[in-house]
């Protein structure tokens, strides 16, 4: 009896010391982690986010297999939502049942990004928003599964707006897009002006998408306010500023951009965008980092990466990470990790995830350059501050997401 | 400062001038399409795209070869030109005994072949096209600071407009042309080329797509999807002016243009609220008109008397029954 209970120990050691030898294999879903790129592939944010948004994750995880060298499989795919938001869920739902994605990524658009947020809450998958800015994101329709990156619509409004008046610009009238992304970016800027002191003497909404701003422009012209700021995006955004030129409204009245890309002011040119301020949560040239990521980027696709991009990549890195540090892929267990874990990288020093699934993380506030400042390809911003995350961000304490305890 | 309905009379002329501008493109770009439908009973969707492509090809004139504003508002026109020509040879020629809907469809696909080239190429965001030197800067008129590049283009398209107008409806060859549209087989039995002159016509009508998207470089920004937000409101143009008439899709694009203006200006939606704010039955019952035509909802205007036009007189404005 007691020789059997002797050999049974034995046995018992040698099992418990072969499993601590073996390092702890990651259990993966499926065999592999499945991580699905949703964008904009040939539309108005194509260039912002869209092809490039695909290559950066595809960046990130051959950086991730190289570095961290880990015993699971990875695989990217990617879909065109067409900024549409029944396509976009409609995609997320058959990439999650039958592709079995494990995670979905980029999202811009407000409309899709929440769309997907809610197929990937219902299945429980998880939703890393770079692309999108709206901040009900991670306030009334906020989820458990989604992380908000890259930047939103407060961040935005609270740096240009309280940047331009404190820098003089007092009186405000804005040039808004038709819709509810326009009018968001419309009321946190004009919170911004106000709290700082300014006044706003008026707006007029245009029609999505326009061609001819010039009957807006004049209106704002003759409204006499020093700053004209542009609650639009992309193509709509890159015909005001053109046409307020021809116009002679710059440089008698300044305007103020207040979702501009990289990818924007490349197609201006410095001569019709210079002296601006815009917001952003990343520039290529900041640092030794932030270049040499971006030059390996260029490589690739002769552009230099605009936030959104060079978001996707970081989210991604983490994400990748988390599984690897959890050992598993399954949502709650790698979204507690990520949230454990401070995001350093290229993109973002000391990042934290806050409850709402905001990414805290500096902002900076740029100022376009002059074209004879200008000193090589894509030279084209002053950082003239440092926006620090607890500022950029809107505070916990003005949150409507129900996840988040008061 | 004198008001009408709470617009005052700077800003109204302001915007009837910006409606000028915007009329003189909407005229130019639905001659082409008027031309090559009334003398070829094609509806060409492909027209934005070729405007688009005038532009492009101007903007890679100058960026790869040097070709100034001048010369590039000649030669880009004939580029296009050439490969609508191409075009009509190759393809349209075979679907003339078909019905209308083949060729809508066959433009149409062509349309979105390329804008697909020229968004795989350039991308989304566009390019950027320089004033020419000559025409910078502008005048103040009191009322307004108006562009002197801007008055270039109100002159340039209304020229081009009336010669053309004057060749189809006052020449030897535009005689030719019409009675081509009557009836080809009888002007064929006096001798005349009738398939070259359709191909010539098709050539022309592009290329004046084209000349409207060279005037248009400087002022918008040259991207693959200008053409398709411009061509439904020419469409509605050439509807109301009467399919395939050529003085009606000129006076037609330049009144339309100068409508959107003073909708945009606000002044229909105020004046209206002026005049029935007091009268609450009417008031909500003119709503919706308030609504159609407030600055907001200027790119509805135009299809809101488009639609009223085909109610009143289906042939349009300027056309006749057949």
């Amino acid at each position: 009896m007691s020789k059997k209970l002797l050999g049974a120990l034995v046995c018992f050691a040698m099992i418990a010391c072969l499993v601590s030898a073996a390092p702890a294999a990651t259990k993966v879903s499926d065999g592999v982690v499945k991580i699905g790129v949703l964008t904009d592939m040939s539309g108005t944010y194509s260039d912002l986010a869209g092809p490039g948004s695909l290559l950066a994750v595809q960046m990130a995880v051959e950086d991730f297999i190289k570095k961290e060298k880990p015993d699971f499989k990875i695989q990217v795919i990617s879909a065109d939502h067409q900024n549409k938001g029944d396509i976009a869920a409609n995609k997320a739902r058959e990439w999650i049942d039958t592709e079995k994605v494990d995670m979905i990524v980029d999202l811009v658009t407000t409309s899709t990004a929440l769309a997907v947020m809610k197929v990937a809450k219902e299945k429980d998958r998880i939703t890393l928003v770079s692309g999108a800015a709206s901040t009900p994101i991670t306030n009334e329709q906020c989820t458990d599964t989604n992380i908000h990156w890259t930047y939103d619509t407060y961040a935005l409004a609270a740096g240009t707006g309280t940047a331009v008046v404190k820098q003089g610009g007092k009186t405000w009238f804005f040039l808004t897009v038709d819709y509810a992304f326009g009018k968001a970016l419309e009321k946190d800027t004009t919170d911004a002006v106000l709290a700082n002191g300014g006044k706003v003497l008026g707006r007029v909404l245009h029609p999505f998408p326009a061609q001819d701003f010039s009957s807006f422009l004049l209106q704002a012209q003759s409204s006499g306010a020093q700053v004209i700021g542009l609650a639009n995006a992309g193509n709509d955004t890159i015909n005001s500023i053109k046409q307020a030129g021809e116009f002679g409204i710059t440089p008698k009245q300044k305007l103020a951009g207040l979702l501009m890309f990289i990818s924007d002011v490349h197609s201006l040119g410095l001569k019709a965008t210079q002296g601006m301020y815009l917001t952003t949560g990343f520039y290529w040239d900041l640092n030794n980092e932030t270049r040499a990521w971006s030059k390996r980027f260029f490589e690739k696709k002769k552009r230099m990466p605009t936030m959104v991009q060079a978001g996707d990549y970081s989210a991604v890195y983490h994400y990748l990470k988390a599984v690897k540090a959890a050992g598993t892929d399954d949502t709650k267990t790698v979204m507690a990790k990520m949230k454990a874990t401070p995001v350093n990288d290229f993109f973002a020093k000391n990042g934290k995830i806050r409850d709402d699934g905001r990414m805290v993380h500096d902002m900076y506030l740029a100022e376009v350059k002059k074209p004879e400042e200008s000193k090589y390809p894509w030279d084209y911003y002053h950082i003239r501050q440092v926006i620090p995350g607890d500022q950029a961000f809107m505070p916990l304490s003005q949150s409507k997401c129900p996840l988040v305890k008061k | 400062m004198s008001e009408v309905f709470g617009i005052t009379i700077q800003g109204l002329l302001g915007q009837l001038l910006v409606g000028l501008i915007n009329g003189s493109f909407y005229a130019i770009l639905s001659l082409g399409l008027a031309i090559i439908f009334g003398l070829m009973n094609i509806i060409n969707f492909a027209h934005g795209a070729q405007y688009m492509m005038g532009a492009f090809l101007a903007w890679i004139g100058m960026t790869y070869l040097g070709v100034n504003y001048w010369w590039a508002l000649l030669l880009s026109p004939l580029g296009a030109g050439a490969v609508g020509i191409l075009i009509e040879r190759g393809m349209l020629r075979r679907l003339y005994k078909l019905d209308h809907l083949y060729g809508l469809l066959l433009t149409f696909g062509l349309a979105l072949i390329i804008e697909g080239l020229f968004r795989y190429k350039f991308g989304i965001s566009g390019e950027s096209y320089p004033v020419p030197d000559l025409l910078t800067g502008g005048k103040n008129l009191g009322f307004m600071f108006f562009p002197i590049y801007r008055a270039w283009v109100v002159v340039a398209s209304l020229v081009l407009c009336f010669v053309t107008w004057y060749v189809i409806e006052r020449t030897k060859l535009g005689s030719y042309l019409r009675a081509g549209t009557e009836n080809p087989q009888l002007l064929q039995a006096f001798g005349i080329n009738v398939p070259l002159m359709i191909t010539l016509t098709y050539g022309y009508g592009v290329a004046l797509a084209a000349f409207a998207g060279v005037l248009a470089a400087p002022i918008f920004n040259v991207n693959p999807v200008m053409g398709s937000n411009l061509i439904i409101v020419v469409f509605a143009v050439v509807v109301v002016g009467g399919m395939g008439s050529v003085m009606g899709s000129i006076v037609t694009g330049i009144g339309l243009g100068l409508i959107e203006g003073i909708v945009k200006s606000g002044m229909i939606a105020n004046g209206l609220g002026y005049l029935f704010d007091s009268v609450p039955v009417a008031n909500s019952l003119v709503y919706p008109v308030k609504l159609l035509f407030s600055p907001e909802a200027s790119a509805v205007t135009i299809f809101v008397i488009m639609a009223v036009v085909l109610l009143v007189r289906p042939a349009g404005l300027f056309g006749r029954e057949r």
